[in-house]
């Protein structure tokens, strides 16, 4: 097996001479020989590319959700991808280039950084966005952190109980560390949004953030005008958290609403679901913030012949010159996804994107009316985008049977809220196809009829 | 070709879309209240076709030197080949189009190569058990260092410090601050080893962890590693291994049986996933069986023939991200262990060792070499020998561009002044290492001959040396509308 | 590379003028050279009291990034505002345009532990002969 690397014998048997070496053996003489000797690694023998592609997809076609109809979002959304966007992915300029350290020669990777940051600061709403993050939820946890630097003293963590479970436990995992570091909850009204009132009774002046999903877990619209007003008035930051960035085509972005720092999801633009990853956070805030910023940023500037360029900028508030006074410990950015996120956005562009987000507000609210009229009600009443919740248990209850025959109605809440037991959240996009619709309603149509009825 | 490309913004004409949206259905439904609707019409945002887009991108494609076109000897980064069948893997639609709340029954194929994968690395490194969740190599130290608080907080006192090697990445010492520990700095000897002497005079209850990179960040291994890990387990403490080097130690020393408790992998260094211009990677977490159980939820898990997620781990540090990990680029590193197999990878480091090591020789007697210590898989020069041209590390590695090649490693490790660290990786041949060398010995001649047009490099690349002082000091983040 | 013979030092490089009971600091033409081109200075806020040998701040060039002690204990009583949108007055004058806080001085005898312009110039050679 070759394994990618060209050495013949007579070149191993050149280098050795230049080297003044017996053997690769002798390379490896300051290791000591215990080590050695059980070093052996414990794995099948390698195997050829055809096998190897026939190995892989067999694994693939293991994964039956291929050919079922699948409503799920819940922080990983299904939307149609543009054969382009994966061209300039398959671009091995794009894909193989390291982070742009030699900016002469990375100025396609440096210009495409500052497209998206500059495509995340205008749909976030703020001034300054960074080259990205791992995912919206340590994006989540970042801005925790920066608000810390920003209003040093202050330690209390207000997160709203309808912020996505997943991102709430993230954002807890990062403080741990970090021992006056408080979280507290806020609960989330019968309406599916954050109860603002009981955030203003409980919070004071050592309160840091408040942070709310805007759209929330449950894929409602919350009050973030509100809860950011809340803040301000405790003199804390309002952190934004979007799980569904589409969402900001349509709805009063982060910013305008009063948030500080905003931070997204980026994998509906053009990025497959690809089973949970890589995603992309994206990062954005005021520019007064922006020393106190995390993760990589570009900036424009120009070369010794007076031309526009493009360089890695800021970058002693990083890891590798600040080290333990780092403003992150991040030493990369979600690369290659951001050039997704900008070749997407690029194609839908501004009337594309209002379009398709309009076109995902009505197609999940036709699907939403027609469940309520066959016994699927919503269970809460504020407004939402592609995502809601309705209540129905039979579905709930047999969720892995129902995926057995080729249908996932959604995700069962009970498993993230007790109180929710019986509930779906569900996710309608321009995805989804009539024929895929029409099974949604009429599964659950005959869960929903009352027993008695089906046995008769 | 190297044509002038605007930012995207600064094309398209108004009304112009690249992308048709399917239709909405026709059903009448509620509007959204006037006072949520988005205040400013996504203005600035652009408008231009599919064609337009499509060129915009190709074009800027252009401007960049990356490891498939071009040498790119970046010391710790190990840019070796990214395969091209490992693309076709990963846009398989059974992997990219799967949702990752799908019932484990829908996934397990999806489950099978994460099982398969942590596995791999369980054996590679010589511990017991692995997570897949952290998206990049920090974000593995994040984790381990999490679990080391873990591990200690568990025992009844979290402990307070961190030892950290001179030569150590600056992740390092961030990571460490991130979960509330002071760092220690550990000297290094005249070798650029660190000693079990050095690590015992710093060495006490209140150290948590010692974080060390083997080899080292010279390219060095750390020949007393062994006995400096029992320095460190005899006061209670654990051993963290950086594992960005394990491209000069896979079947030749498991980093298990040199005292190690928890390290972390780069997917996108030693496992051939590709840098993407700066992401996605992946920096999966082995850990010694003592700290299996702080590892993060979810867990993948055995129920008789079929895999499952399970958030059962009460002594779990939570989470570190949504889902699961980097799935795609799991995928990728799964197929490059698969095709090369334990005697393929053992291959790999004997040849990246080898390269390494011709390029050192070739490059001795003109560069100055720090360390006389035999290097492994990277080795570290300086600019010493040049500096009577008042030629600089910076100037070298600008100049190399215009040679055709990606430049090494510049500043780093910070302990060596001017240090220009190479690493060629395995999948180089001898011409590609030849013409590189030949080279570097013609810019040491050109700073002698004619060191102002070094310095004033790189002349040859679509543009010239950029300003970066205006850049920090002027930031200009994002385009505005004029 | 200049040592003006009417300021005191530190051996961190930090230069202190004295005016009456207040103290002018900044960094000195040595320190701007080894830093290069400075892009941001971080400073304390007015009324902050500093104590001797106290880090009071933060200069960043490109490459790296410093922090400033306080040659002496005081409270702060004014700020170089100037530097936040032109940080190259540091390189440029590091005496003149170039300073960072004004002190009130709390304790004269520490004036006297500082180094004169002759002592800070053989420290600085004796550090690059290393």
């Amino acid at each position: 097996m070759s394994g990618y690397c060209p050495h013949t014998p007579a070149d191993v048997a050149a280098m050795l001479a230049a080297v003044g070496a017996r053997s690769i053996d002798d390379l490896f003489a300051p290791i000591p020989a215990p080590l050695r000797a059980r070093a052996t690694i414990d794995l099948p023998s390698g195997t050829t590319e055809p096998e190897l592609r026939a190995r892989l997809e067999a694994l693939a076609a293991r994964n039956t959700a291929t050919d079922a109809a699948v409503f799920l979002g819940a922080g990983a959304y299904p939307h149609q991808i543009p054969a382009v966007v994966d061209h300039v992915l398959r671009r091995s300029e794009f894909a193989t280039a390291y982070t742009p350290y030699q900016p002469e020669v990375s100025q396609g990777t440096l210009q495409t950084i500052f497209e998206f940051q500059t495509f995340t600061a205008i749909l976030l709403g703020l001034e300054v966005a960074n080259a990205s993050m791992y995912d919206g939820a340590s994006a989540a946890a970042e801005a925790v952190l920066m608000a810390r630097r920003v209003l040093p003293g202050r330690r209390t963590v207000w997160l709203s109980r309808a912020l996505h479970p997943q991102y709430r436990a993230t954002i807890a995992t990062y403080l741990q560390g970090l021992p006056d570091a408080l979280v507290r909850e806020i609960p989330f009204g019968p309406d599916g949004r954050t109860d603002v009132a009981a955030l203003r009774g409980g919070a004071g002046d050592d309160a840091l953030c408040v942070v709310v999903g805007y759209p929330n877990v449950f894929g409602v619209v919350d009050a973030l005008a509100d809860a950011a007003a809340a803040a301000h008035d405790v003199g804390a930051l309002a952190i934004s958290v979007t799980t569904e960035p589409l969402a900001l085509a349509l709805v009063r972005s982060p910013g305008a609403a009063g948030a500080d720092i905003a931070v997204a999801e980026g994998q509906s633009f053009g990025l497959p679901p690809s089973y949970g990853g890589p995603g992309v956070g994206l990062f954005a805030t005021h520019e007064r913030y922006v020393r106190a910023m995390p993760g990589r940023v570009v900036g424009e500037t120009v070369d010794a012949r007076g031309r526009r360029g493009f360089v890695l900028t800021l970058a002693t508030r990083e890891q590798h010159i600040r080290r333990e006074r780092a403003t992150s410990n991040i030493c990369t950015n979600q690369g290659l996804c951001t050039l997704g996120v900008a070749a997407y956005l690029s194609l839908l562009g501004r009337r594309g994107l209002a379009r398709l987000a309009d076109t995902n507000y009505r197609a999940a609210h036709a699907v939403a009316q027609r469940l309520a009229a066959v016994g699927a009600p919503p269970v809460f009443d504020a407004p939402f985008f592609n995502e809601f919740v309705v209540q129905a248990p039979a579905a709930a209850a047999q969720w892995a049977a129902l995926a057995g025959e080729g249908l996932v109605p959604g995700y069962p809440l009970g498993r993230w809220y007790r109180e929710l037991d019986g509930a779906l959240l569900v996710c309608v996009t321009e995805s989804h196809t009539p024929a895929q619709v029409e099974r949604l309603v009429t599964t659950l149509a005959n869960l929903a009829r009352p027993v008695r009825a089906a046995r008769a | 070709m190297a044509l002038d490309e605007p930012l995207v913004f600064e094309r398209g004409s108004a009304g112009r879309v690249g992308w048709d949206v399917p239709a909405a259905p026709p059903d009448p439904v509620p509007p959204l209240p006037v006072e949520l609707r988005r205040e400013d019409d996504l203005a600035g945002l652009p408008e231009v076709g599919e064609l337009e887009v499509l060129r915009h991108f190709l074009r800027l494609s252009q401007w960049n030197y990356s490891a498939a076109t071009t040498f790119y000897p970046l010391g710790s980064c190990t840019m070796k080949y990214n395969p091209i069948v490992n693309e076709e893997a990963a846009r398989l639609p059974g992997f990219a189009a799967l949702h990752p709340l799908v019932p484990d029954a829908m996934a397990q194929g999806a489950l099978e190569l994460l099982a398969a994968l942590e596995a791999a690395l369980a054996a590679v490194s010589g511990l017991d058990a692995v997570s897949l969740q952290p998206a990049a190599g920090a974000h593995g130290e994040l984790l381990g260092l999490l679990l080391v608080r873990a591990y200690h907080v568990d025992r009844g006192n979290a402990r307070r410090r961190v030892l950290i090697p001179a030569s150590a990445h600056g992740t390092n010492p961030a990571s460490a601050a991130l979960c509330g520990y002071s760092v220690t700095e550990v000297p290094i000897d005249g070798r650029g080893l660190i000693s079990a002497r050095a690590v015992e005079a710093a060495m006490d209850d209140s150290v948590a962890a010692l974080m060390v990179t083997n080899p080292n960040t010279l390219g060095l291994f750390e020949e007393e590693i062994v006995a400096i890990a029992d320095v460190v387990h005899a006061r209670g403490g654990l051993v963290y291994m950086d594992g960005a080097n394990m491209n000069a130690l896979m079947g030749v020393a498991k980093p298990g049986d040199m005292g190690v408790d928890v390290m972390h992998f780069n997917l996108h260094k030693t496992f051939s996933t590709p840098h993407g211009g700066g992401g996605p990677g992946a920096g999966p977490v082995a850990v010694r069986r003592t700290l299996a159980e702080y590892l993060p939820v979810p867990r993948l898990v055995r129920h008789g023939e079929a895999w499952a997620w399970s958030e059962d781990a009460p002594k779990a540090v939570g989470r570190l991200r949504s889902f699961y990990g980097n799935f795609g680029i799991l995928v990728r590193a799964y197929a490059y262990i698969a095709r090369l197999g334990g005697d393929g990878l053992a291959e790999a480091t004997r040849l990246a060792v080898l390269n390494a090591n011709y390029l050192r020789a070739r490059l001795r007697d003109t560069y100055h070499l720090p360390y006389d210590t035999p290097s492994l898989h990277e080795c570290v020069f300086t600019d010493r020998n040049l500096q009577d041209c008042d030629v600089h590390t910076l100037d070298i590695a600008k100049r190399l561009l215009d040679y055709g090649f990606y430049a090494p490693t510049i500043y780093f490790p910070l302990v060596v002044k001017g240090a220009l660290m190479i690493e060629p990786t395995e999948t180089e041949s001898k011409e590609t290492l030849d013409e590189f060398a030949a080279a570097m010995l013609r810019i040491a001649e050109e700073a002698r001959t004619d060191p102002a047009h070094v310095r004033g490099a790189p002349h040859d690349t679509r543009i010239a040396r950029l300003d970066e002082t205006r850049a920090a000091r002027r930031p200009i983040l994002r385009w505005r509308p004029v | 590379m200049e040592f003006p013979e009417d300021l005191r030092y530190t051996k961190d490089h930090e230069w202190l003028r004295l005016e009456g009971n207040d103290g002018i600091i900044g960094i000195t033409d040595f320190a701007q050279d080894a830093l290069g081109d400075v892009v941001f200075v971080e400073l304390p806020a007015v009324g902050a009291v500093l104590t001797r040998g106290q880090a009071f701040g933060v200069v960043e060039s490109n490459k790296t990034v410093s922090d400033l002690f306080a040659p002496v204990s005081g409270r702060v009583t004014a700020v170089n505002q100037a530097l936040r949108d032109e940080p190259e007055q540091v390189n440029r004058d590091p005496y003149g345009a170039g300073w960072m806080i004004r002190i009130s001085i709390a304790s004269r005898e520490e004036v006297d532990g500082l180094l004169d312009a002759a002592a800070y110039e053989a420290s600085v050679a004796s550090e690059q002969a290393k």
